[in-house]
């Protein structure tokens, strides 16, 4: 069973060519998104890190296929985006499960709404329970899972549809420290064990980098990508261990300063006051001795 | 010495009165000592008031006019005898039955449908809330002249008792579906009657269930203005509902029977509540309750 869900369909590619978004009429619109071009290669686990409050969710929508583009194109293995489809799951911010639905009904919703026999989604969902491990929870409605088991099922409940994308927005978000530790490490095996095609959005920079193949840093508002920093560093990676290698702080280093300035252009709004201030933030941290992290 | 021991514990439990051993026992909790104490208060209050016109020698307005509660329980024991007050009973409850099954059908799908449609919303929504304001009772003379039996007429003012509040019940929760849900449910490839059916009802039924709860007690509060100004209705001149009853009391001058009228309306408005909230509490198992 879990060879069928990790290899009957790889992951795809995600590709967005020149995407914008903006809110509102014409003449007075709020451009969110403004030509946002990158490519989420097949297999791997493409990181995008941006200041909270940035287009990401807004991304995410788009690619997801709940809103359009206001300009550009999203394209999954070169075949056009149109509207939401099981070929891109998101795992949203904190808990989207069904809560009218046991652990095990929310799992096999997808393949049964798309008319999958049961007795198919049932084996399917039992090996993915296992692989969860959250075979013996399966009877419980969400309410009655911990944060990291509904973590768990919403993973389980995205892969059973064998997407080509899963875009994973702030999952761990509001998990407790040891858990969000916990499911990292977890979900970084799972993904070993089943290759996927990985957009996994955060504003954290060590899951970032623990994660990443690649790194895209997110500008601020109206977002794109600043900056593509590949994450060349061996896996399975140790997430305590991972800043002591050079090579890791160093993309560590490099992504903060982009993300500091892109922070204060959020928390300025564009005062000339900020304006100032960034442009003096901006020699200080050019001189070799600076320090970014502390 | 076993014995002295003995003998003092059964004199403990003889002194200590029926009563008192009943309200002491393990199975009633503080709050439900607190209820059964509330009662016993308001009662004495009552039987005070209504012998002395006083509480404690300080004069309280109307309540020596009230019939006092050993006359009502009297009333009342002999009205259990006699059919016609069961009939009352029977026929009010029927038409709290029809009036509030009509509103439920038709509030729930009015208001889902309100939700989900702008156009139904933005036509339909600013004459629902030019209605709402009406008094059931302001709709009696109405429904007099157009429904075609008297019968009729009071299951539509009893419909119109919980008509509203389930709507705006359902349309609240149904505007506070999380968006994600329903997103999940898209990106998953599910039809839209699938989502209906498994992601929207199921969302909105905690909301439907509290507007059946509210519209429940409302229903009974209408019952009584529909029959007693429709006059009882019906062919038995003794069992024209419980509003009829209280009517028909006070016509009569039998004012011990108004009390024991209000009190069976009160009872019956608690127990369908009850059984409303059992019901909702069935459906909706995934809930987390103390």
């Amino acid at each position: 069973m879990t060879t069928n869900i990790s290899q009957e369909k790889p992951g795809g590619e995600l590709e967005l060519r020149g995407v914008s978004k903006s809110y509102g009429p014409p003449h007075l619109a709020t451009g969110v998104i403004r030509d946002c071009s990158f490519v989420a290669e097949a297999n791997k686990f493409t990181v995008m890190i941006g200041p909270s409050g940035a287009g990401k969710s807004t991304l995410v929508r788009l690619i997801a296929g709940y809103e359009k583009p206001s300009a550009g194109e999203i394209f999954v293995d070169g075949r056009p985006v149109t509207g939401p489809g099981p070929d891109r799951l998101v795992v949203f911010q904190e808990s989207a499960l069904f809560p009218w639905m046991t652990t095990k009904e929310n799992i096999v919703y997808g393949p049964r709404a798309q008319g999958e026999v049961r007795r198919e989604s049932d084996a399917l969902a039992a090996a993915l329970l296992e692989k969860v491990g959250l075979t013996a929870f399966c009877g419980r409605y969400p309410s009655q899972l911990s944060g990291g088991m509904q973590r768990r099922a919403e993973l389980a409940r995205a892969l059973i549809n064998r997407p080509r994308v899963m875009i994973l927005d702030e999952p761990f978000r509001g998990l407790d420290a040891m858990t969000k530790k916990l499911m990292l490490e977890y979900y970084a095996r799972l993904s070993e064990e089943l290759p996927r095609t990985n957009l996994f959005i955060t504003t954290d920079i060590d899951e970032a980098i623990f994660l990443a193949d690649r790194l895209l840093v997110m500008s601020h508002i109206p977002t794109n990508v600043r900056a593509a920093i590949d994450v060349d560093l061996a896996k399975p990676r140790n997430l305590d261990a991972i800043f002591r290698d050079d090579r890791a702080n160093a993309i560590k280093r490099e992504a903060l300063s982009l993300l500091h300035e892109e922070s204060m252009k959020a928390y300025a709004g564009g005062s000339k006051a900020a304006a100032d201030f960034i442009e003096a933030y901006r020699r200080r941290v050019s001189t070799p001795e600076a320090d970014i992290i502390s | 010495m076993a014995s002295d021991v003995i003998v003092t514990h059964a004199s403990l439990g003889q002194r200590k009165g029926f009563l008192a051993k009943w309200f002491t026992r393990p199975e009633f909790n503080s709050s439900t000592r607190r209820g059964i104490i509330s009662f016993v208060v308001a009662l004495v209050l009552w039987e005070l008031g209504s012998k002395s016109g006083a509480w404690f020698g300080v004069d309280v307005p109307v309540i020596g006019a009230v019939p006092a509660p050993d006359t009502v329980i009297a009333a009342w024991i002999k009205l259990i005898g006699d059919p016609g007050y069961w009939q009352s009973w029977l026929q009010s409850v029927i038409r709290v039955a029809i009036g509030f099954s009509a509103a439920t059908i038709v509030a729930v799908p009015f208001g889902l449908a309100l939700s989900s449609n702008p156009n139904v919303r933005s036509f339909a929504f600013p004459v629902f809330e030019l209605l709402r304001p009406i008094p059931p009772l302001a709709w009696v003379p109405a429904s007099i002249i157009f429904w075609p039996t008297q019968e009729l007429s009071i299951d539509f003012v009893i419909f119109l008792g919980g008509f509203y509040t389930i709507v705006l019940n359902v349309l609240g929760g149904a505007d506070s579906i999380d968006p994600r849900l329903i997103q999940a449910a898209r990106s998953m490839g599910a039809s839209p009657w699938n989502i209906f059916r498994r992601i929207v009802l199921p969302a909105v039924l905690p909301s439907i269930g509290v507007g059946m709860e509210v519209g429940i007690g409302i229903t009974w509060e209408v019952v009584v203005a529909a029959e007693m100004i429709s006059g009882g209705g019906g062919a038995s001149s003794s069992g024209g509902g419980l509003g009829f009853l209280i009517w028909n009391s006070y016509i009569g001058g039998a004012y011990p029977n108004i009390i024991v009228g209000m009190i069976s309306i009160g009872i019956a408005g608690y127990l369908s509540s009850a059984l409303v909230r059992l019901c909702v509490h069935r459906l909706t198992p995934w809930l987390k309750r103390s």
